[in-house]
């Protein structure tokens, strides 16, 4: 397996190295070694590598990921797998705040603790998170799916759009225009392969309760002007 | 005894305008949302003006002797800056909250000019980047399609943190313009009233700025320059935080630029003329010492070749119009003013951007609507109004003995009102006096 040190190699290197290697590249595992918390690590990939990066990193790693996994073995820093397209992130730890911000796609897994505003604005990502995730997640999150197999913090899913929320711990408090919602015999099975995919054992789709959009807000309301 | 009458006075607090706008806020119960820029007056480029040559100075001859219209944007950080031919460039208006025919028009227009013209809060479409040779893409709290992509397939990156028309305000598009393909390209639901974020999802303050720039030249090779797009609301702190944070270059919006669609409270009372900022945010340049190193890009309220070169000669080194380029390819034309009035307006004051009605097909989805815009025909009116105001601002150039339009100075300005002067920082027109900054 290749390896990167960024002990001696440079991000400006790791990046140019990875990003290199698209679609057909024969060298799809990689390994990046002491990242130390280096930000944007890993980010931009558009190929289908599997890249391990062996410790914690800062801001943005696997920022706008195409069709790569990265592996952190370690803990993850503000906005990791932020607008990712497709592929799969997974953190062995923690992630800071704006875990999956915007993501349109792919699969962002947690096995720690997520900070605040974990999947912000998402737009189709799907984030499996094991532990709690804190205030604001899911803000104003138009697609995909946020699975919180732990606690959620306040307001969440503030000003939701069309995504779907599944927490198994209790909720401090829901966001402007979030609310409680059935749980239909399709996002049981949804919910299902979510677990599955977020490698989460121990928890079954029954024990979730989802969230979504009470759609009050998606047009202007004089009536509705408390809840902005 | 007859008692003589008098006039009736209308008090100047509440003249119709206003109590008009108490009625409709009264009867509706929403606030007045609009598109443009302020409308009231504040002091501008006008109040500005040249002195041309002289005795101590020497005219450049105007057909003979060559006065250099091009800038790179971008020379900073970036591998591949931008090279314009002329320093006007066309500012972010989004595909949504302008029709795809019109999008085609800017590009169209620009790149027969020499110029750059940029995407806006919606994403990049193909049609707009076939048509413009140089596109500049911008990255905004929303993320609305945004993707690597076409990060990779852009010019240049241009992350918002303000807009003149609305500092400290997201976007706003209202359910009449979310049609199929703009809810596809936004991830929305057809119909809503679309919120835009005002802060971004993943950095907050210049400090994440300066991580997230390094993200975004991580992505791009470090290939593109990267501009940051402030509101003229602290321009010198702001640009020195941009500065701090690794832009390439710092796009200006005082508050006559305008907006697709925001609170009419929001334009006309939140910002500062763009006359007001420009100085500050050279002086913050200059102070970290990085002026023409960093470019400043001034725009709000451009709309001749005057314009530019004032700008210009209070350091600036390009400019962007939006507003104007509008107009130029059809906005608020007069041969709609039946529709104009039967939509309770008139050519010149047409508005109401958001409800996608416009007559003149430009601000809108409306299919029927849009046909009205040959984006050939506008293009080229685009690239003609653009070559006349390059050549206007050449003319004074040279007037002012200037071989190249970045020559000009504040020296060659005087102002016609005190408030000018003291903004501008150039002296009251037969005085030496520049208010704040001399001694008498």
């Amino acid at each position: 397996m290749p390896v990167l040190d960024m002990t001696t190699c440079p991000l400006r290197e790791v990046n140019a190295t990875l990003q290199a290697h698209k679609a057909g590249t024969n060298e799809t595992e990689w390994e990046v070694l002491n990242p130390r918390g280096s930000h944007a690590v890993a980010v931009g990939l558009d190929g289908p590598l599997t890249v391990s990066v062996r410790g914690s990193t800062g801001y943005y790693c696997a920022g706008m990921n195409k069709e790569a996994t990265v592996l952190i073995e370690g803990s993850a820093g503000p906005g990791v797998a932020e607008n990712m397209m497709s592929g799969k992130v997974i953190i062995d730890g923690d992630a800071s705040q704006y875990a999956g911000a915007t993501g349109r796609g792919g699969t962002l897994v947690i096995k720690g603790n997520a900070s605040s505003r974990c999947g912000i604005s998402m737009k189709g990502i799907d984030i499996i998170v094991h532990g709690n995730v804190g205030h604001m997640s899911a803000f104003m999150a138009q697609a995909g799916n946020l699975v919180v197999c732990g606690d959620a913090g306040e307001a969440l899913g503030d000003s939701l759009y069309e995504a779907r929320l599944f927490v198994k711990g209790t909720v401090r408090s829901l966001g402007a225009d979030c609310i409680e919602k059935d749980m239909r015999p399709e996002h049981l099975e949804l919910l299902d392969d979510l677990l599955r995919r977020g490698e989460v054992s121990g928890a079954k789709p029954e024990e979730f309760r989802r969230y979504g959009s009470a759609r009050q807000l998606y047009n202007f309301n004089i009536d509705n002007i408390d809840a902005y | 005894m007859t008692k003589p009458n008098t006039y009736p006075r209308q008090p100047s607090a509440f003249d119709p305008y206003t109590n008009s706008e108490i009625r409709r806020a009264a009867a509706t119960g929403i606030y007045d949302i609009r598109g443009g820029g302020a409308k009231r007056y504040v002091p501008n480029f006008d109040d500005l003006l040249f002195l041309g040559a002289s005795m101590s100075r020497y005219p450049l001859e105007g057909y003979r002797e060559t006065c250099n219209t091009k800038v790179a944007i971008g020379t900073r950080h970036a591998k591949t800056p931008i090279e314009l031919d002329i320093p006007i460039t066309i500012a972010g208006m989004s595909f949504g909250a302008l029709s795809g025919p019109a999008k085609e028009a800017l590009g169209r227009g620009a790149s027969a000019a020499g110029t750059s013209t940029t995407t806006g809060d919606g994403g990049m479409t193909a049609e707009e980047r076939v048509h413009s040779d140089r596109l500049v893409y911008q990255l905004l709290p929303s993320r609305y399609g945004m993707n690597p992509d076409d990060l990779r397939r852009a010019d240049a990156i241009e992350v918002v943190v303000g807009q003149g028309a609305k500092p400290g305000g997201g976007g706003m598009l209202l359910g009449q313009k979310i049609s199929d393909r703009v809810a596809e390209m936004r991830d929305l639901p057809k119909g809503i009233d679309q919120r835009s974020a005002c802060r971004h999802p993943d950095w907050t303050g210049p400090d994440d700025l300066e991580i997230k720039i390094l993200e975004l030249r991580e992505i791009t090779g470090w290939e593109k320059p990267i501009y940051v797009k402030i509101a003229g609301s602290r321009p010198y702190y702001d640009t020195a935080l941009a500065v701090k944070a690794g832009a390439d270059a710092v796009v200006l919006d005082g508050m006559q630029g305008g907006t697709a669609a925001t609170q009419e409270v929001f334009i006309e009372h939140v910002g500062q003329p763009t006359l007001a900022c420009v100085r500050p945010a050279v002086q913050a340049l200059q102070d970290l010492g990085v002026h023409r190193d960093v470019q400043l890009i001034l725009s709000g309220g451009i709309r001749n070749g005057a314009d530019v070169a004032k700008a210009m000669a209070l350091g600036a080194d390009a400019v962007s119009i939006g507003t104007a380029a509008m107009i130029a390819i059809g906005d608020n034309d007069p041969r709609w003013e039946d529709e104009y009035r039967q939509l309770g307006s008139t050519a010149g004051a047409y508005d109401d951007w958001h409800e996608g009605l416009d007559p003149a097909g430009i601000t809108t989805q409306d299919p029927e609507l849009e046909k009205r815009l040959d984006p050939v025909a506008a293009g080229r009116r685009l690239a003609n109004y653009l070559k006349v105001m390059t050549l206007e601002a050449q003319t004074i150039a040279r007037a002012c003995g200037k071989s190249d339009l970045r020559n000009l100075e504040p020296e060659d300005l005087c102002a016609l009102t005190i408030e000018a002067a003291a903004m501008a920082g150039v002296p009251l027109a037969g005085t030496d006096w520049i208010p704040g900054r001399s001694s008498d």
